[in-house]
């Protein structure tokens, strides 16, 4: 799947299958700090996603 | 995972609601800060202390939705590569928005950009918080009330930040609305008790598209520090920083804040001169 991470501006190509919360530890990204969409729609950590999804991780934190 | 009001998707897990249940609740949260701190009067002209980013947009867009009589005031501190980005930003939102914005630069006002007072060895985040809150203070004169886009995360790294360094006069003067004092705009924070993600949550629900920038001075911060700390905190401890605030809240004490008046610029300060102269003097005195 496509995992696009905001505060970087990378997107990632990564093989995955599993929940939200899951991903966001596999990156190493502290779910307190962003949201997950998934083709464009806010998802929960408990949301499957699966390689065919779009997903971006959005960052949360003041840039300031 | 399902609202806990209706049988829709969750998009958020704490509170546990919907798109339609979380709007209500984040608009609801918004207006009960303002009317339990009587942060705003209906007649009350209301400047907001605008950067761009998503806490001052939001702010600025439902304020303007509650029909409150609002302005922004931006201060441009000449950091290249992020305060340019959000400022163009900015400006497309209040124009599309018609709200009123004034942007007052480091460069017109003290003669120098941040990025060159850095250069010459000033302290990046000390330096640009100090004279910022001098301009926002001066060019505020006219309005009511200043409102920031501070968050229940920002107002719990503070109280944990002067806790830390023992900071007891910056530790009584937090909370959602500072005290009336001779000289400086009253400030108010509408946001003072909503999450940065669940801003974050209202504005991508509201389409606000405020594209993410960072300043390249904040991983230097000690502010940056604590807050990663809280995170991780909070990841363990769900609940962590509401707590911080509310019992701060519930222990805080006033002090006598500053009586004296700036011998070069007449603001309120503790000494015969306010930081930011102090500042500007030997940002003058930098060839």
């Amino acid at each position: 799947m496509e995992v696009f991470i905001e505060k970087t501006g990378e997107t990632k190509n990564v093989s995955f299958s599993g929940t939200a919360k899951a991903l966001l530890e596999s990156l190493r990204v502290n779910s307190e700090e962003v949201i997950i969409t998934r083709n464009n729609k806010i998802i929960t950590l408990d949301q499957q996603v699966k390689d065919s999804d779009s997903i971006k991780v959005l960052s949360v934190i003041s840039g300031g | 995972m399902r609202c806990k009001e209706c049988p829709e998707p969750a998009i958020i897990e704490n509170p546990q609601l919907c798109q339609a249940h979380f709007t209500d609740y984040f608009e609801s949260k918004v207006k009960k800060s303002i009317d339990e701190f009587g942060l705003i009067e209906r007649n009350e002209k209301i400047c907001v202390a605008a950067s761009g980013g998503k806490d001052s947009v939001t702010l600025l867009y439902i304020l303007k939705k509650f029909g409150y009589d609002v302005e922004a005031i931006a201060i441009d501190e000449g950091i290249h590569g992020y305060r340019d980005r959000t400022l163009r930003f900015l400006k497309k939102f209040c124009s599309e928005n018609k709200i009123r914005l004034r942007i007052y630069s480091y460069e017109k006002e003290f003669g120098k950009s941040l990025d060159k007072t850095v250069k010459k060895g000033e302290p990046a985040c000390n330096t640009c918080g100090t004279l910022r809150r001098h301009l926002l203070n001066k060019h505020s004169e006219k309005y009511d009330k200043v409102a920031t886009g501070h968050n229940l995360d920002d107002e719990s790294q503070a109280v944990l930040m002067n806790l830390l360094k023992a900071q007891k006069k910056l530790f009584s003067r937090q909370g959602p609305k500072t005290r009336k004092i001779k000289g400086f705009t009253q400030k108010i924070k509408p946001f003072y008790f909503l999450k940065e993600k669940e801003i974050m949550v209202y504005a991508f629900i509201k389409g606000l598209n405020v594209p993410f920038s960072e300043c390249p001075f904040a991983r230097l911060s000690y502010r940056s520090k604590v807050r990663d700390a809280l995170n991780k905190y909070e990841l363990i401890y769900p609940g962590t920083k509401e707590n911080i605030l509310n019992k701060y809240l519930s222990i805080r004490s006033f002090d006598n804040q500053e009586t004296n008046s700036c011998t070069k610029c007449g603001s309120p300060c503790s000494g015969l001169e306010c930081k930011a102269c102090r500042i500007q003097q030997r940002i003058a005195s930098e060839t």
